[in-house]
């Protein structure tokens, strides 16, 4: 029984390492390649060289982040069945066509159009390759699209039916476009333009820190600040109303985002508090009166049901399934994990606003601002991961809400066989990231020293032996300007 | 016409599409990887080498994702047996994929200190992922036993299948490549293919000596007719390519692309070979197709959206090979 236990809890932080490392590349490439799209056509309309430097030094950005995440996505198709095995044997037949849909439309159009966006642009014209471009960004957005789908759908469960044990779907369309979808997926999106927002920023302002004069980093600095100014405030709009819709389905989340044990009218909005999940109790509370009940409920006496009052679990699926669980989630990573997306959150907002004002009065960026900025490069990486947890941790004790709990779900392997593997793959994905944040400095300062373009030789090309002139000479000079992509 | 009947048929044949392409496409990358030099002198000749699979090997990879995705969601009881069994092979598998997925990129772009180091990793991925896929594709084929007997089969098998990628990555080299490393590509193709025929002659012999039920499978009347034609066109494609690469380079570079055809026909015929030793268990001597399938109403949504995708893809898929065609040396590569 205890192996049971640690096999469970051991597949969860199994899946929870996997995913969050797996989204951390992705949330940075949906909205990359939308700008990416963007420097093309402005290169494509202006000639200016400019354009297609900003485009040349961030498609390797973007090819680098893609392998990252494509290797770990990978993981995560064999994840479900290593360790999860009950979840495709009960809700299979609404996640299998989900999931065919996502390869079918998404991995295929990304993967194959990337290497023409990668290694094309000498090949095909340059219209080909923007349609190229278009076509991968199309491609993780759909991605994003259907696994999505898929997450809802686990949040909030519509469309279906359950016959012998196993869900069947009844209606596509309210599979799909189930209650929390829509919301999900457009505070999902604004997330990742947010994450590559600041990531561009920062990485630019490291290069503008490091004394590179060209006018590339500045655009890009520009135009992660303009991205972020303008998605800020969206996101906190459909923030709050994606909060509101999981408040209307599944409230146990809510409340213990707001750290609300018992049931409350004119519930206070809680800056700090430590939960004591014995006593079931905050302390140290720091609270705006009657806020949370104002903002969830726009009335300032409305009530909060809280965590005490959710029963015991019982699964819809299995009748036979005991357990003594509170239908809740764990409060304090819930209550914490929504603190600290609000507050990178609230970082975001005001440094975005400074910028575009220092844009707007044509000064130039203060040094203490670029160090600002280059401490945000990673701050959509805290945030999407805070929010994530919420949201997922928010799901628990179930997999798949009211269905199917993680504990069904879960492989009967013994637990050391889980444990050796995460141990494997935690190593691995420790010293990939650090490779990986380490080989982005390496390619900010390398394009530190690359002459501005218009001086810049038209003969240089990477990733040649500095000792082969002979095979330096055949290379054909690229047509678009300098082939150094800076 | 789309029923519980046949749905698991179309999706086993869809499936089995899947992982042959996806041994051919990624065996080629894969088997690049496990043949790129390792002297530290030797960079130029593998900056070539990679850039023949540049472009291609991170579609070739999600012809996997594909499979997998099939097994999970068509038959996902046998996708939760399949890897219950694997877990631990194919988690190593991954790591070897993760490996080499990652290295590809960092080559190019780490401080120049480490960039031999992501060389090795590259190599030393792809190896380990061939290795694991033959040790896992020999567990399937003996019923995953740990018996010593079907260990030293699945360790045999993954040996072969190591050499069957460098088979059909020396043969792709051939074509995309020319000089030293073509010539270079013609020995490896040899040495690797005489192997590989070796290892595909045992699978046959030990299977047939082991299970009655494949012996009715392969030579039952009239049966035997179209299944003998099976190892025959093998044998002959084989040969016909051992006898073509003595003979290169021709002039002109003529038939640089025969031998990866040729290979395409021994991995096409051993496939097919598998196909009919066990058709339609999904897990042999344990589950049929039948038992392990989603509900219909699943498996034809899917199919719908497949029989319109899928055109698609492979459209677009020979529309990438068509814009990288030509000898890899002249790949402008980032």
């Amino acid at each position: 029984m205890l192996d049971v236990a640690d096999t469970l809890m051991l597949s969860r932080i199994q899946f929870a390492a996997n995913i969050s490392f797996h989204i951390l590349f992705p949330t940075i490439n949906i909205a990359l390649c939308w700008i990416l799209l963007f420097f093309k056509i402005r290169y494509d309309k202006t000639n200016d060289q400019v354009w297609m430097r900003a485009y040349r030094f961030w498609v390797k950005i973007f090819s680098l982040t893609f392998a990252l995440g494509v290797v770990s996505g990978i993981t995560m198709s064999f994840q479900f069945g290593t360790n999860w095995p009950g979840f495709m044997e009960s809700v299979g037949n609404v996640a299998g066509p989900l999931l065919g849909y996502e390869v079918l439309t998404a991995f295929f159009l990304e993967a194959t159009f990337l290497g023409v966006m990668l290694f094309g642009i000498n090949r095909v014209s340059s219209r080909v390759h923007t349609f190229a471009t278009a076509l991968v960004a199309v491609g993780t957005t759909l991605s994003a699209f259907w696994i999505l789908a898929l997450n809802s759908w686990m949040q909030t469960p519509a469309g279906h039916e359950i016959r012998d044990g196993v869900v069947h779907v009844v209606d596509w369309w309210e599979v799909i476009f189930n209650p929390s979808f829509p919301y999900r997926l457009t505070h999902t999106l604004l997330a990742s333009g947010l994450t590559a927002a600041f990531f561009m920023a920062g990485l630019s302002a490291y290069r503008l820190r490091q004394g590179d004069q060209k006018h590339a980093p500045l655009l890009a600095l520009k135009t992660g600040i303009v991205v972020g100014a303008v998605l800020t405030p969206l996101q906190i709009f459909v923030g709050d109303l994606h909060g509101l819709n999981s408040f209307e389905y599944q409230p146990q989340k809510v409340a213990a985002i707001e750290g609300v044990w018992e049931t409350q009218k004119g519930a206070p909005l809680l800056l700090f508090a430590l939960p004591d999940e014995e006593a079931r109790e905050n302390r140290f509370e720091i609270g705006i009166p009657k806020l949370a009940s104002l903002i969830l409920t726009h009335d300032l006496d409305g009530e909060i049901k809280g965590l005490n009052e959710f029963g015991v679990v019982s699964s819809e699926l299995d009748a036979e399934y005991k357990t003594e669980k509170i239908n809740h989630p764990p409060m304090p990573p819930m209550f914490f994990g929504f603190r600290i997306m609000l507050a990178v959150g609230m970082l975001m907002l005001l440094l975005s606003l400074w910028g575009v004002l220092t844009m707007l009065r044509r000064q130039s960026f203060s040094p203490l601002y670029l160090r600002f900025m280059e401490w945000m490069t990673f701050s959509g990486w805290v945030a999407s991961l805070a929010g994530w947890y919420v949201t997922e941790i928010g799901r628990q004790p179930w997999l798949v809400t009211g269905l199917l709990t993680t504990e069904q779900a879960v492989t009967t392997q013994p637990s050391s066989a889980v444990g050796l593997t995460l141990v494997i793959y935690l190593s691995i994905y420790a010293f990939l990231l650090w490779a990986y944040v380490h080989t982005l400095r390496v390619m900010c300062r390398k394009s530190v020293d690359v002459p501005e373009y218009e001086l810049a030789p038209t003969d240089i090309v990477t990733n040649l032996p500095d000792d082969d002139p002979k095979q330096r000479a055949n290379k054909s000079p690229s047509v678009l300007g300098g082939a150094e992509p800076c | 016409m789309l029923n519980a009947e046949t749905l698991p048929v179309i999706f086993a044949g869809l499936m089995g599409l899947a992982i042959l392409v996806y041994a051919l496409l990624d065996g080629y990358d894969l088997g690049v990887g496990i043949l790129l030099p390792t002297g530290r002198g030797r960079r130029a000749e593998r900056d070539r080498m990679i850039a023949s699979i540049g472009p291609f090997w991170d579609a070739n990879e999600t012809w996997l994702v594909l499979a997998v995705g099939l097994l999970l969601i068509a038959f996902p009881v046998a996708h939760s047996l399949v890897l219950f069994e694997l877990y631990i092979p194919a988690a190593i598998m991954l790591v070897g994929l993760i490996l080499r997925g990652v290295a590809f990129d960092f080559r190019a772009k780490a401080a120049v200190d480490y960039q031999y180091t992501w060389d090795l990793l590259f190599k030393a991925g792809s190896i380990i992922t061939a290795l694991m896929q033959g040790y896992m594709l020999g567990q399937y084929v003996v019923g995953f036993s740990d018996s010593l007997d079907a260990m030293g089969f699945s360790i045999a098998s993954a040996i072969g299948v190591c050499c069957a990628y460098c088979y059909v990555g020396s043969a792709w080299l051939i074509m995309k490549t020319e000089g030293d490393l073509q010539l270079r590509s013609v020995k490896f193709a040899l040495k690797s293919g005489r192997v590989c025929m070796l290892g595909i002659v045992a699978v046959s012999v030990l299977n047939l000596q082991n299970s009655a039920d494949i012996v009715s499978r392969w030579f039952e009347w009239p049966g035997v007719v179209f299944a003998l034609m099976i190892p025959a066109i093998c044998l002959a494609a084989f040969l016909a390519n051992e006898w073509l690469l003595r003979q290169m380079p021709y002039e002109g570079d003529r038939y640089h692309y025969l031998p990866l055809l040729l290979v395409g026909v021994v991995f096409i015929s051993s496939f097919l070979g598998l196909a009919v030793s066990f058709f339609p268990m999904i897990i042999p001597g344990k589950m049929d197709i039948w038992e392990a399938a989603s509900s219909p109403e699943a498996l034809s949504v899917i199919l719908i959206g497949a029989l319109i995708v899928v055109p698609v893809i492979l459209v677009y898929t020979v529309y990438a090979y068509y814009v990288f065609r030509g000898k890899a040396t002249e790949l402008v590569y980032h």
